[in-house]
């Protein structure tokens, strides 16, 4: 197989019926017939309303990371960011309102402080990766602990809470919504559109492609490798940063146990999709089912009582493996 | 905070009379080596561990306390290793993270001529310990059976949070399912919530979509109880059923207190085990002062009458 530095959108639709192309929208599928089966409630637009809106945090996130991942890196630090800018952005918003009163103007500072917080942090990772030249893995795993540990500090070991006052103007950005459809979903699917513009239909999605196919040839082909991988890790560090401004407001709380192990669901999410983890071939709308279908797993196993507790591990483990195997069978016999 | 033994009123009367001054010339070194502030109970023991840390050394000057820290078991064995051989400590207080593993690096602690005082989680081998001070988890599922049978008249359809699958959680949960048994309470649904607010949340949002009605649940903890909190409210339930939760948080206590009918009450298990433990190891080693082999900390129901004596508003947890 050589490898293909063509995003999907250019790809010529083939005569046969591409698993890879469909997998995950299939495993989706077959994931909701089975969450039907199990229990009629899955259906319902309450419970159909709460996973989408779940989804959405690690969705975000997600759909940051194709690009990274894409362009054969990978961050390993934004459940910790996550955790962090959480962290700062409450404490930013409690230490205002007793100069400015609780009022939009904090929250809107608080937005913009998060939203500031992980644009650096995504510049630090990428200038470390770039102009560092170190491993992504390798970055990404001391920004994680650092990250981590600075909300640990912060919140002096116990759980940071937002002013009461704040909260309840807030909130609405969680729990509220136009026509029954929450923000949080309508933020999911802008994020989603835009990161799929980006990636099909911009010269930067495809010299992301180009570089995580293979490096070296990227750079003999005029293309300027640093500054995309910047950009990649920038990109991903401002969708950390989305997600965090619509989590804050459903608990109003961070701790050090704030998106613990996200990393590792916003990966699982965008291979379940169809990018691949070495980097070259990203698929953006495979990166939005995959979230959704891990979050489905979860809302199926807490609507039965069939299935030993212990089990859901396993499970979990079954479907992603399965998902995967799915795409996989058509690539190996190309 | 009372003790099923109870404090030795010797040994109260002993720290009032004590005199500040004048104990043996060289410093005595007290090495405590407790989890990382992962969590919130984890935040609330390190706070308290700290709080004793400065109290403990302005009352006895010769006495030297170092706190360490640890993310996992393998770092927590090397800390012990440190506190031998580098800080050269006097006597050992240890909250365990697991009790297997943890059993034989502090068996060569004592075979190293150290005190050991063991917290929370007990070792496998608890001849190892010269003394023990822990928290009494089935008196905690016991406890919250209790108090949900009185609510409840004895009959309703409730959900429970679990923690984390670990010995600990078994404890609970064992307890509480046999002390509802005989009873018209039936377990609807029972699912891990990890400890974890977030966690909480989510299962308790599906609980919600899968049960159209519930009259109680137990979350088991403080963390977990907060996220169902907003959960029930989303679904705009909470005048159908109230929340049990426990640890003793300091947001949870506070809310008993001021008679929140979704938490009509909460059941300790609180982080300042580790602060008692310190203070009986330090007065033992210090004073010589007699001491019981073991002290299991109370499983308190806290009630709306009962509750300020348990709010700690400073702490982090």
């Amino acid at each position: 197989m050589t490898p293909s530095v063509m995003p999907e959108a250019t790809r010529k639709p083939s005569s046969g019926f591409d698993l890879k192309l469909y997998g995950p929208f299939l495993a989706l599928a077959a994931l909701i017939v089975l969450g039907t089966i199990v229990n009629p409630v899955f259906l319902s637009p309450g419970n159909i309303g709460n996973v989408l809106t779940r989804t959405a945090f690690i969705g975000i996130i997600a759909v940051g990371a194709t690009f990274v991942i894409t362009a054969g890196g990978i961050d390993l630090s934004v459940g910790s960011l996550a955790a962090f800018a959480s962290g700062v952005m409450i404490v930013v918003m409690n230490a205002l309102v007793g100069s400015m009163g609780a009022g939009l103007p904090v929250i809107l500072i608080g937005v913009l402080v998060a939203l500031g917080l992980g644009l650096v942090a995504g510049l630090v990772n990428g200038l470390l990766v770039t102009k560092g030249r170190m491993e992504a893995f390798i970055v990404t795993l001391g920004t994680m602990g650092i990250f981590r540990s600075l909300v640990t500090y912060i919140a002096d070991g116990g759980t940071l809470s937002l002013n009461s006052e704040i909260r309840t103007i807030y909130r609405p950005v969680y729990y509220g919504g136009v026509f029954g459809i929450s923000y949080p979903i309508l933020a999911f699917a802008v994020v989603a559109l835009i990161g799929a513009l980006i990636m099909y239909r911009t010269r930067f999605g495809r010299y992301c492609a180009a570089i995580g196919s293979s490096e070296d040839v990227a750079r003999y082909s005029a293309i300027n490798v640093d500054r995309v991988k910047l950009l990649a890790f920038v990109l991903q560090g401002i969708c950390v940063a989305i997600a965090v401004v619509i989590y804050v407001p459903r608990l109003g709380s961070a701790s050090a146990t704030t998106g613990l192990l996200w990393e590792l669901e916003a990966i699982a999410a965008v291979i379940i999709g169809g990018t691949m983890l070495k980097g070259g071939y990203g698929r953006i709308w495979g990166t939005v089912v995959g979230a959704v279908m891990l979050t489905l797993i979860d809302n199926i196993l807490n609507l039965t009582g069939a299935i030993s507790v212990y089990l859901n591990g396993t499970i979990q483990g079954v479907i992603i493996i399965v998902a995967v195997l799915l795409q996989r069978g058509t690539v190996a016999r190309r | 905070m009372t003790f099923r033994f109870g404090l030795a009123a010797a040994l109260a009367a002993g720290l009032m009379v004590a005199p500040v001054t004048g104990w043996a010339q060289q410093k005595i070194k007290m090495g405590v080596s407790i989890p990382a502030a992962t969590h919130g109970w984890a935040g609330g023991l390190n706070w308290h561990a700290q709080q004793a840390e400065k109290r403990l050394e302005k009352q006895y000057p010769n006495l030297d306390v170092v706190i360490v820290t640890a993310r996992d078991v393998g770092r927590q064995a090397n800390d012990l290793e440190d506190l031998v051989s580098v800080q050269r400590i006097d006597a050992l207080v240890i909250l365990p993270f697991e009790s297997a593993p943890m059993t034989d690096p502090v068996r060569a602690v004592k075979q190293a001529g150290k005190f050991v005082t063991v917290v929370d989680r007990g070792l496998t081998d608890p001849s190892i310990q010269d003394l023990y001070v822990a928290g009494n988890n089935p008196q905690m599922g016991e406890v919250s059976a209790r108090f949900m049978k009185e609510k409840m008249g004895g009959k309703g359809d409730i959900v429970v949070l679990r923690g984390i699958p670990t010995v600990i959680d078994n404890q609970r949960v064992d307890a509480f399912m046999k002390e509802i048994e005989g009873t018209q309470i039936k377990v609807l649904g029972m699912q891990y919530a990890n400890w974890n607010r977030d966690d909480g949340f989510k299962v308790m949002q599906d609980f919600l979509s899968r049960f159209p009605k519930i009259d109680a649940v137990w979350a088991q903890d403080d963390d977990i109880a907060l996220g169902v909190i907003e959960a029930v409210k989303q679904a705009g339930r909470e005048k159908e059923m109230f929340i049990l939760g426990g640890a003793g948080m300091k947001d949870m206590i506070k809310r008993v207190m001021d008679k929140d009918v979704l938490v009509p009450a909460d059941v300790l298990y609180p982080p300042a085990m580790i602060a008692e433990a310190m203070e009986i190891t330090a007065k033992h080693l210090v004073e010589k002062a007699p001491i019981q082999k073991e002290y299991i900390i109370e499983a308190t129901l806290v009630t709306p009458e009962n509750a300020a004596k348990y709010y700690y508003p400073d702490s982090p947890f």
